[in-house]
């Protein structure tokens, strides 16, 4: 299994290091601190979704709601605070890790204690949590942010770019989750469940704690995410990550999450995340324009999940069957 | 459940020193006397009694163990085997009265699932409960993680952990092979030294031999032996009666939740056995072979490259024809050309005296053949859909005319048919197939073939994980279909079934006819001798 996920991990890297290299050479703007720290800048928050995603995709499951999760969480946490008086980092993080934690944890309810599929859980709290989100704010935005959100956190200048915070919060994340994924026991029994739920079950692994483990480590990772991605654009509008979830989904699969469980990577979904955002920001640099970014996103993926998938449909034996 | 562990845990001491292989007693019953020298049994569980709403599944059965022995559990589908397997691993509880005793210790009235794995308990199920998605050595010590998730992992530690278990067992695995990526026999193995890690000392394989071939099953029992002689008890569960009257030392049969008895298998025949088994004397008569119907089928010359050479035959209308040989030798490849899946490279199939150039299956079906494959009860039925339209799919063409449309009524009338005529035991065709026993799906397979009212029937391996009286019954049905005149060909490596329901018999060895004689010329174990030759 290593050596096969490598290869996707690698295939990966090498594209976006070709990528990388053609952009260079084509535009001037590219190869820049600027845009380097521009592109992690924007990716943090993707790369946070990416590496909770790619929990629940390794156990089995799917989640189309966390985008909207980190929507409610961003409101709910920048109305406690303000209400509280301003708030500060420790008290934002705390609540958006926790608020976001039960959004998810009501998703494993939901798929464990009734036995529905994920996906359809997922796509019921995915409309119950929007509604409600658009219900409550009558879709108005709030502007009027604490200042320790307001501010942005520089972590690194160099000539004039800035590197923010949030990436050094994906960073962390990506960190913890890559440890429990790969360097605790616990992390086979997750990948076990998603290999073989009935076999996991036999070889007495809790069930229950192994699917709110996942859908709640979404919800946190989704939490803090919008935290960070109303630090970075210094507002809160409910429907900025509407339809984000798809995004990250493509950007985790790429990265060779399989949807029936069992495989996949935090390394790999980062990988994923970047890679579509060179392509994205490649067709920018190059003046390309922007209505035909998602044909081309979309392209991109069919062609890395054909290859992916090609080397195991070539040798079937063509036969007709039928009756 | 947790709370009545700590106690056990003070009361019983698992033994871990090999004791020295007991052999098992010569006779099948005990007397008191030597009772009192053995109390060492790996296992002894009496009164164990369990019951589902009104249905008793297991009725004050008994159940003993010797270290070190290869027991065989057997008895029909739906005997007890399972439930009573449950209960010794503490998955189902039994009825108040029950009194186990493990390694001689004082008896409990209890298991649970963890205490059963204190005791060294393990069970490979049939579908062996591997992570196919993790490696071979992540695997086999997939309990470590479990008992220690938040510890951290050492790869390399792992990787020399399971070589170690793996070479104990002195098979040949890589541990950081994908198991996915294994085939079934290897995979077995897996879950052999899965077991072994986690240091059992009473392994129940359930099943464990039904999907192999010969020489994976061999393999399979030469281990089994060994770990036998280490002095690990093992339960076997098999379909295959020859198979566990060569391996097992002691059988304890079971029949409608109730113990026949435990007997030595020395001087046990597979007859005698299924006759305690199913309580019935099977009729095991072989077939005259002398049949005079007209050629129906006739191959000449049949090659297709890499799969098999030169295949000439010809079968006659009442005819069964026994196609044998090792998985690999071409048989089932043959029936794949003759359904017209696969086109031969070279040679003619005639039908009837006519030459047939079939492009897909649905030319073979309209011609008049039928093949049942392989893994019927996966390809050949859609588990969810209901026992009546399973049994029409193949011929909905000709339910529906004149009319374009379906009736339900026709279809209904169709499945009455032949439920009725096989006998099968269904409470309403309008249930999913999955609702059906493992010899009644069986059938409903045969039913919905014969629909299309075959000249040909090609039979692959029809009986695998059928029970012993289930089989009697489909090959009732098959010897009945012959003797009205239908022409059939019947593909098994068991050389029993070869030897009691054919009339002539094929033996392919590397894709060619090796032999072909009358099957009443040779003996059943001479046939046995050919067939893994």
């Amino acid at each position: 299994m290593l050596n096969r996920l490598k290869s996707v991990e690698g295939s990966l890297l090498a594209v976006i290091v070709v990528l990388g290299l053609l952009l260079s050479l084509t535009t001037d703007s590219f190869l820049t601190v600027q845009n380097m720290f521009d592109l992690l800048n924007n990716q943090a928050v993707n790369i946070i979704f990416a590496v909770g995603l790619v929990v629940v995709l390794v156990s089995g499951g799917i989640d189309i709601s966390f985008s909207i999760s980190a929507s409610v969480v961003q409101y709910v946490v920048v109305t406690l605070v303000l209400s509280m008086g301003g708030g500060n980092w420790a008290i934002g993080l705390v609540l958006a890790a926790g608020c976001g934690l039960m959004l998810g944890l009501v998703n494993a309810f939901l798929i464990h204690r009734f036995r529905i599929v994920s996906i359809i859980v997922t796509i019921g709290t995915f409309n119950l949590f929007f509604g409600l989100l658009m219900y409550f704010t009558r879709g108005r935005s709030i502007y009027n942010i604490p200042d320790w959100l307001y501010y942005r956190i520089p972590v690194l200048e160099l000539s004039d770019a800035s590197l923010y915070l949030p990436i050094v919060v994906a960073v962390l994340l990506a960190f913890v989750t890559w440890f429990f994924m790969t360097r605790m026991g616990f992390g086979r029994m997750i990948i076990g469940f998603g290999s073989d739920p009935e076999a996991a079950r036999r070889s007495g692994i809790n069930i229950a704690f192994i699917q709110a483990f996942a859908y709640g480590w979404l919800g946190l990772c989704a939490g803090i995410g919008g935290l960070m991605q109303a630090h970075i654009v210094q507002e809160v509008v409910p429907n900025a990550l509407y339809g984000r979830e798809l995004e990250i989904l493509a950007a985790v699969v790429l990265g060779g999450a399989v949807l029936g469980g069992g495989r996949g990577t935090v390394i790999g979904a980062i990988l994923g995340v970047m890679l579509l955002a060179v392509v994205q920001n490649g067709l920018n640099l190059l003046g390309i324009t922007p209505f035909a970014f998602k044909a081309i996103v979309g392209i991109i993926i069919l062609m890395a999940i054909t290859a992916t998938n090609i080397d195991r449909l070539l040798p079937k034996r063509s036969t007709k069957v039928e009756g | 459940m947790s709370k009545t562990d700590g106690s056990e845990r003070a009361s019983i001491h698992f033994s871990r020193s090999t004791a020295g292989r007991v052999k098992a007693r010569p006779t099948g019953q005990l007397c008191a006397a030597e009772k009192a020298t053995m109390t060492e049994l790996a296992i002894r569980a009496t009164s164990i009694t369990k019951k589902f709403g009104g249905f008793t599944a297991l009725d004050n059965v008994e159940f003993e163990l010797q270290p070190g022995e290869i027991h065989c559990l057997a008895g029909e589908n739906g005997c007890g085997k399972s439930t009573l397997i449950k209960i010794i691993n503490g998955v189902y509880q039994p009825e108040p009265g029950a009194h186990f005793e493990f390694s001689g210790q004082q008896s409990v009235g209890q298991i649970s699932p963890s205490s059963a794995k204190r005791l060294g308990i393990h069970v490979i199920w049939q579908d062996l409960a591997l992570f196919p998605d993790l490696t071979v050595a992540e695997n086999i010590c997939f309990d470590s993680f479990v008992a220690h998730p938040l510890k951290g992992i050492d790869s390399q530690a792992k990787i020399e952990q399971a070589s170690k278990t793996i070479g104990e067992l002195g098979v040949q695995l890589d541990p950081t092979a994908r198991v996915g990526d294994l085939s079934i026999a290897k995979r077995q193995l897996v879950a052999i030294c899965r077991v072994i890690q986690a240091e059992a000392r009473i392994i129940f394989m359930d099943e464990p031999t039904a999907s192999l071939t010969q020489k994976e099953t061999e393999t399979l029992l030469s281990i089994v032996r060994r770990l036998s002689a280490q002095g690990i008890s093992i339960v076997f569960v098999s379909h295959r009666l020859a198979e566990v009257l060569d391996v097992c030392e002691r059988v304890t049969v079971l029949r409608d939740g109730k113990l026949v008895g435990t007997f030595p298998t020395e001087g046990m025949t597979q007859k005698k056995l299924s006759t305690l088994m199913t309580g019935k004397e099977l009729d095991q008569t072989p077939r005259a072979g002398e049949v005079n119907g007209d050629r129906i089928l006739v191959l000449k010359h049949l090659t297709r490259r890499g799969e098999y050479e030169d295949i000439s035959f010809d079968l006659r209308k009442g005819e069964i024809l026994g196609l044998t040989g090792l998985m690999g030798s071409g048989r089932t490849e043959i029936a794949l050309s003759i359904f017209g899946m696969t086109k031969p490279d070279s040679g003619e199939i005639r039908l009837d005296g006519q030459e047939m150039q079939f492009k897909s299956n649905r030319d073979a079906i309209d011609a008049g053949i039928a093949y049942v494959s392989e893994d019927r009860l996966n390809l050949g039925l859609d588990q969810k859909q209901s026992i009546a339209d399973n049994t029409a799919a193949p011929v909905l063409k000709q339910l529906s005319n004149p009319s374009f449309f379906l009736s339900p009524k026709s279809i209904r009338a169709l499945c009455d048919t032949w439920i009725d005529k096989l006998k099968t035991k269904v409470s309403d065709p309008l249930l999913p197939v999955s609702s059906l026993s493992g010899g009644n799906q069986q059938r409903i397979v045969l039913a919905k073939w014969l629909a299309t009212e075959p000249k040909v029937l090609v039979l692959d391996s029809p009986t695998v994980g059928v029970d012993v009286g289930a089989k009697a019954g489909i090959f009732e049905i098959i010897r009945q279909l012959a003797d009205q005149g239908m022409a059939i060909i019947l593909i098994s490596d068991e050389a029993s079934e070869i030897y009691h329901n054919t009339d002539r018999t094929l033996v392919l060895k590397e894709g060619r006819i090796s032999r072909s004689f009358k099957t009443t010329d040779v003996s059943e174990e001479e046939l046995e001798g050919i067939i893994n030759a």
